[in-house]
């Protein structure tokens, strides 16, 4: 017992974490019939005896024939669940979120938050007239000179709500180029394995063949393929650099020359931009567009997936392409959105851009300027060098590729080592790391690496972060080798046990809603 | 230490750009600069000088004030009286939907497992269930980016299910919906709008028979239409592209399913609409997710190229479990072999509409919806009382939005709401470009923020404008 | 000694659901001590089951070291262990004993013994013995194994699929060369990152990508061109979906959708691409990533050099190309400047539309 000492003993090496479970009950389950958490306003008296029942009036095939099964719940019980749920996640504000690799999980500033949620934007309609909403449109025009700088090219689109719909909207702004000049006939697009799955799944969308180049034996993107893939059918490269192994491919440049030479545009996915901002850009290496991910290196937040934000940046030879309307300023220095843009691909959403995330991103970028957005890139890519001399001091783990050399922000680790001694997989040593309170993510598919891990430092985890970090990798894959079954049937302390994933891919039993699977297991209502 | 002439080294949110830490950290793993880190990046790819940006504003203060500055040159529409709507609309956003999705434990969680991010799985799953109960369907996706995105995708999954590849699109659809849809379905999926009657403002039925056949994949029809018609006919709507073998994509705003039976009611195969009018601030157009719903059936499950959250059991009984749903159909396990894409889209949206729904409850989406009527119809029969002023489907039955026809006054829209805007009124879309076999018309929008007196003001203020 | 230890197999206990199990040792000295390995990682997941194993070396032995109470099923003839051994054990435990996954350790002639007893629809699992194997039939590792058979052990839906067998020939072996045959297919637990090679992360999965496949390489069949469609459970979708019969181990020919010739000999695929215009459609069997050299011999350099490079279809799912770990495809078809005309880069196919640029080496 150590009540009564003085000093307090000291903490232990590892945090003695439990996260929160409340074992909460799905939310009809709380219903109380005839409880209400806010109520409409009624209809005035005057009004009712002016117009009557047009409820009464529509035809019944199309009326409402019962009110909706909702669950019905007062005000404060409605607060309280939600209160629980959210203690039940792990995200920045809570864990050294190191893991969610190629998600750039840095610290979104809580006066950006509130900027953003300021009436002055929040409750602004699109539609108004621009007289009413210079300060938006300022803003809005404002992150656009920044991207440009950042990027090196000429213009930019804040429209696509995210980072796969940028890409899309590049894709189709490249088939509408080709289009154009009457090559539409080039219905292929290059991407490589370590590029974002929506590289390849938005090229396939817009109705093109994807080839995908796989690495060389150093894990760079292999020059000699690409050059295998071109033709005159090609359209574009669609590429990210570094990749999501944290690999720079330092012939970035001949591998969009190749591309031009065969007739083709080349797109970057910036998405792991966050290691080379103010070092190098898309317009050295020569792309014609490329995006960014506000939510990632911009530090808008993530949002359990969402609201984020897109931008795309091309040169002015696509420029007529963007989709519409555009920010615009004009010589008096007011701001107006152009509709008039024939060549314009037209809406990929609605409106303009998430602006709430666009004046977060702009408020982000204007506190820090040149030097400050320097800094986040070297600061992020020496954090990531020292977690990776950290982890790869742990047996059993490995970084495949480029052996002994540097990384940008990210590195692709292996636990393959481990796995084939103890029999126990990536997917459970990341599980088991939630029992200290944090966690990691894998790789996209297919694993290329095998027995993946994916860490991502960014800029805003200290030293003591990444030391615990790397501190509860070690313990739990030490773990892997002298109490394997507590590893694989990890997490023991966190919200929930470990579920039965069969029923999810059975039809008789999947249930994405409780209606189904009040059904589905037979408890009727 | 550092004098108040120079700034500050240390930056706020860069922990580690302290130089003693950034040298103790490069020692420790033996690089003699950062610059070393970057061996990988070329010379002839570096850049030589400073990124072209405005100066750093460090400190807090100075920014908030700048950006403030910045805003401050908006009018929003709690200091204006707005009709505005046409896809983006102003409801009264509850306090609790705030809170939630403020919450930074919500806020900053992305994309970890359902065991250390269970709250999110489950509060998606709720939402879904809530939409399903809304929609009266089984099957209800985690969010797509917003209404047109859902519509798109929609129509594809109806194009991949039938295995057909043209469209019918509801002729009074907005303009930039069917932008959206043209692009998303290039190359290879044909388009076709099915004209509107021009005296009630719903689909034509005749043209709809004469345009349907067995390359049909699926007719959209909305309900209420973009000028805010309710479809009365959805029942042979359906009818008639079943005949053919074509699937029925149900195109609704959620706001009005308190009174307007969902689109399942009448046979539409796959339900989709915007929840932004479900607790979300109208953003200047930045508050949109999208919702796709079907029934459970497999076939239509396997299509869809969005998240969907299942429930299940875990090692410990009564435990509730989340995950994915047939992962298999989606881009992230598949690649390009998956249903179109999927990425980071509105999820925060999601849950917030959960919370909105449940706060609201059977009763309050009745209320909603009932009130919203009664409050348009008012708002409609004083405006046509304004002389010249014409409504074009006042025969016809609104929830929400209608078309007011300005030609006979002999003013143009832009005019006119120019006049009104100087009244502090924010006078409805100008459709004279979008849909000039209209000439010059508004569509008005109005909610449960709109009181008896708002309405007056409009009607007065619109009747002054015209003497 | 080519022959190979015992087999041990897991029954279920009484009352609950009757699980069984097999094990055999191999012949190669190291075998005995992994498969202890096995046995205490399947100790620790404490599931009911019935041990059953084959006498002494080939078993008994072991699961006394690993602590685990077992059955010895069958009698060894000499003081050695045989093939003979091997099949007649295998054969017992499967059959009679009726057990739910039957290990062996050992190599790639285990495999194909305990093919030859057992057949392909049988529950095995192999344990790697320390020799380089060609044969998808072995777990990655002892551990890994043991971890697969816990899985059984407790009656987890454990999902089990094809994994090739190869053999060495052994006429080539005697000249010097190693040239595995491919002789069938054994069925193992499909727990995807434990057993070599690595398949897709799910069977549903696998299915999207090999039909996309199919649809792909069906839809740009020319009229009147001959396709050589070489072995594996790729290239064996193609056939299905143009519904024509197809040898598991051998190579077949299709023109206009209709079979033309079936389980050819190289000197009938010879005729058949040298009588008009061909192309040929492989996929990389066993575990090495070898595209031409390992299981499909009969499609010879003279065969290649007729058809030529433009006409070579390498199909694979994107798993398959993942599983080879960033190491290249290779061809080993005997001549080294057919060899060297293949090597390169070739556009993989992946899906429908869809390629992978891959590189290809000797």
């Amino acid at each position: 017992m150590t009540e009564g000492t003085w000093p307090i003993g000291p903490k232990p090496p590892l945090r003695r974490f439990h996260q929160a479970r409340w074992d909460e009950p799905v939310i009809f389950e709380l219903s109380q019939p005839g409880a209400r958490g806010v109520l409409p306003p009624a209809v005035e008296p005057e009004i009712r005896e002016a117009v009557g029942d047009p409820v009464a009036a529509l035809p019944r095939s199309v009326r409402r024939e019962r009110p909706p099964a909702l669950p019905e719940l007062a005000q404060l019980h409605v607060v309280r669940h939600y209160a629980r749920l959210s203690q039940e996640n792990l995200g920045v504000d809570l864990n050294v979120d190191v893991g969610q690799g190629t998600c750039t999980m840095k610290y979104s500033p809580k006066v950006n938050d509130q900027l953003a949620s300021d009436p002055k934007v929040a409750d602004l309609h699109p539609l108004q007239d621009p007289s009413t909403t210079q300060g938006v449109l300022e803003v809005m025009w404002r992150l656009e000179q920044m991207l440009k700088a950042i990027s090196g090219l000429d213009r930019v689109t804040l429209q696509p709500g995210a980072g796969s719909a940028a890409i899309y909207t590049n894709v189709s702004m490249i088939r509408a180029y080709h289009a154009s000049r009457s090559e539409g006939a080039r219905d292929q697009v290059i991407t490589t394995i370590f590029s974002h799955p929506s590289n390849a799944a938005c090229a396939k969308t817009a109705g093109y063949e994807v080839i995908t180049l796989y690495p060389d034996a150093d894990g760079y993107p292999d020059l000699g393929a690409l050059r295998a893939a071109v033709s005159e059918r090609t359209a574009a490269l669609l590429i990210t650099n570094p990749e999501d192994t944290g690999i720079f491919n330092p012939r970035i440049d001949d591998f969009v020359r190749v591309v031009h030479e065969a007739g083709g545009l080349c797109a970057y996915d910036q998405a792991n931009a966050n290691g080379i901002l103010g070092i190098t850009r898309a317009k050295e290496a020569g792309f014609d567009l490329c995006h960014f991910n506000l939510h990632k290196t911009f530090s808008t937040p993530h949002a359990c997936g969402g609201p984020a934000a897109g931008a795309c940046a091309v040169t002015e030879e696509l420029a007529p392409f963007l989709p519409v309307p555009t920010v615009e300023r004009d010589d008096d220095g007011r701001f107006f959105l152009d509709h008039e843009r024939p060549m314009s691909i037209g809406k990929v959403r609605p409106w303009y851009g998430v602006v709430p995330n666009i004046v977060r991103a702009y408020a982000w970028i204007t506190s820090l300027g040149a030097e400050g957005l320097r800094e986040v890139a070297e600061t992020a890519v020496l954090n990531n060098n020292y977690l990776m001399h950290k982890v790869l001091e742990i047996a059993g783990v490995s970084a495949p590729y480029a052996e002994g050399r540097r990384r940008i922000e990210q590195v692709r680790y292996s636990w393959e080592e481990l796995s084939r001694e103890t029999g126990v997989r990536s997917e459970d040593l990341g599980l088991r790391a939630a029992d200290f309170g944090t966690h990691y993510w894998t790789s996209h598919h297919p694993w290329v690496v095998p027995e993946p891990m994916t860490l991502e430092p960014t800029e805003s985890y200290s030293k003591a972060d990444l030391d615990e970090y790397a501190a509860i990798l070690a313990h739990v894959a030490e773990e892997a080798r002298t109490d394997p079954e507590l590893v694989r049937t990890a997490p023991h302390a966190s919200t929930v046990h470990r579920a039965d994933h069969e029923p999810l891919d059975d039809p008789e039993r999947w249930a994405v809603t409780w209606r189904a699977y009040r059904r589905k297991a037979g408890l009727g209502g | 230490m550092s004098t108040q002439a120079e700034p500050p080294a240390a930056y706020p949110y860069i922990p580690n750009a302290v130089p003693e830490v950034r040298e103790a950290m490069l020692r420790e793993i033996g690089a003699s600069s950062v610059d070393e880190l970057y061996a990988d990046v070329p010379e002839h790819l570096r850049l030589t000088q400073p990124l072209d940006l405005p100066p750093a504003l460090r400190s807090e203060a100075e920014l908030v004030r700048h950006v403030e500055g910045l805003l401050s040159r908006n009018a929003s529409t709690r200091e204006a009286l707005s009709f505005l709507g046409a896809g983006c609309y102003q409801h009264h956003v509850p306090a609790v939907c705030d809170e939630v999705n403020s919450r930074s434990e919500f806020l900053t969680a992305y994309a970890g497992e359902p065991y250390e991010d269970h709250g999110r799985f489950q509060a998606l799953f709720e939402y879904a269930s809530m939409m399903g109960e809304l929609l009266e369907m089984d099957v209800v996706n985690v969010p797509t980016y917003d209404g047109f995105q859902a519509s798109a995708t929609a129509l594809r999954m109806a194009c991949r299910i039938t295995d057909r590849t043209s469209v019918l699109v509801t002729g009074s659809i907005g303009r930039d919906e069917l932008s959206k849809i043209r692009d998303y379905l290039a190359p290879d999926v044909s388009v076709e709008l099915v004209p509107f009657d021009p005296a009630t403002g719903e689909m034509d039925l005749d043209a709809l028979r004469g345009m349907v056949s067995d390359a049909t994949a699926a007719v959209i029809v909305k309900s209420p239409t973009y000028l805010g018609v309710v479809e009365t006919r959805v029942e042979e709507i359906a009818a008639i592209a079943h005949g053919v073998g074509a699937l029925v994509v149900g195109s609704t705003d959620p706001s009005t399913l308190g009174v307007l039976g969902p689109p399942a009611a009448w046979g539409a195969d796959i339900a989709c609409g915007d929840i932004q009018p479900l607790g979300m601030h109208q953003h200047f157009g930045g508050g949109h997710a999208g919702f796709i719903a079907t029934h459970d059936d497999p076939r239509f499950v396997m299509e869809f190229p969005s998240r969907l959250f299942g429930i299940t059991s875990t090692r410990v009984e009564g435990e509730y479990g989340f995950g994915d749903v047939a992962y298999e159909r989606t881009s992230f396990a598949v690649r390009e072999e998956g249903k179109e894409w999927v990425g980071t889209a509105a999820a925060l949206w999601g849950i917030t509409a959960g919370v909105y729904l449940a706060l609201m409850g059977p009763q309050g989406m009745v209320e909603l919806g009932e009130g919203m009527m009664v409050r348009t119809r008012y708002a409609m029969d004083r405006l046509a009382a304004i002389p010249g002023v014409r409504l074009p489907f006042a025969g016809s039955h609104h929830v929400k939005e209608f078309v007011v026809d300005l030609t006979g006054t002999g003013r143009t829209v832009a005019e006119v709401n120019a006049e009104l805007l100087e009244r502090g009124i924010f006078g409805g879309k100008d459709l004279s470009t979008e849909f000039p076999e209209l000439g010059q018309s508004a569509l008005c929008c109005v909610t449960e923020v709109h009181t008896k007196g708002d309405l007056d003001r409009l009607a007065d203020g619109l009747g002054e404008v015209l003497r | 000694m080519a022959g190979i230890g015992g087999r041990v197999g897991l029954k279920g206990s009484d009352g609950e659901e009757v699980v069984r199990r097999a094990l055999e040792l191999g012949a190669v000295p190291e075998a005995g001590d992994r498969t202890v390995r096995v046995l205490q990682r399947l100790r620790s997941a404490q599931a009911g089951f019935e041990l059953l194993v084959a006498p002494g070396p080939m078993g008994e032995e072991a699961a006394r070291a690993a602590g685990l109470e077992a059955r010895v099923v069958g009698e060894v003839a000499g003081p050695g262990t045989t093939a003979e051994d091997t099949r007649r054990i295998a054969t017992a435990m499967v059959e009679r004993e009726r057990v739910d996954l039957l290990l062996f350790a050992g190599g790639d002639g285990t495999a194909a013994d305990v093919l030859a007893a057992v057949g392909s629809s049988a529950p095995v699992l192999g344990i790697p013995a320390g020799v380089k194997i060609h044969s998808a039939a072995f777990a990655v590792s002892p551990e890994a194994a043991g971890v697969l058979a816990g899985e059984v052990a407790r009656g987890s839906r454990v999902r089990f699929a094809e994994a090739e067998v190869l053999d060495l020939d052994e006429d080539a072996y005697r000249r010097g060369e190693i040239a595995p045959r491919l002789v069938g297919y054994l069925r193992v637990p499909e727990e995807p990152r434990l057993v070599q090679p690595r398949k897709a992360p799910s069977p549903a999965a696998e299915a999207i990508a090999t039909e996309a496949i199919a649809a792909d390489v069906v839809e740009g069949m020319e009229p009147g061109r001959a396709y050589v469609l070489g072995p594996g459970t790729t290239v064996r979708a193609i056939a299905g979906r143009l519904g024509v019969p197809k040898t598991l181990v051998g190579v077949d020919v299709v023109r206009d959708g209709r079979l033309v010739v079936a389980d050819a000999s190289e000197d009938a695929l010879l005729e058949v691409v040298s009588a008009g215009s061909a192309a040929v459609v492989v996929t990389p069997i066993g575990g090495q990533g070898f595209v031409f050299g390992r299981g499909n011999q009969q499609i010879g350099p003279r065969v290649l050099q007729v058809v030529g490079r433009e006409h070579v279809i390498v199909i694979a799912t994107p798993w398959k190309l993942a599983s080879l770990g960033g190491l290249p495809l290779r061809v080993d078809t005997g001549d080294p400047e057919v060899d060297a005309e293949l090597s390169g880069h070739v556009l993989v196919v992946t899906g429908y539309r869809d390629r992978a640029a891959y590189r290809i080496e000797v």
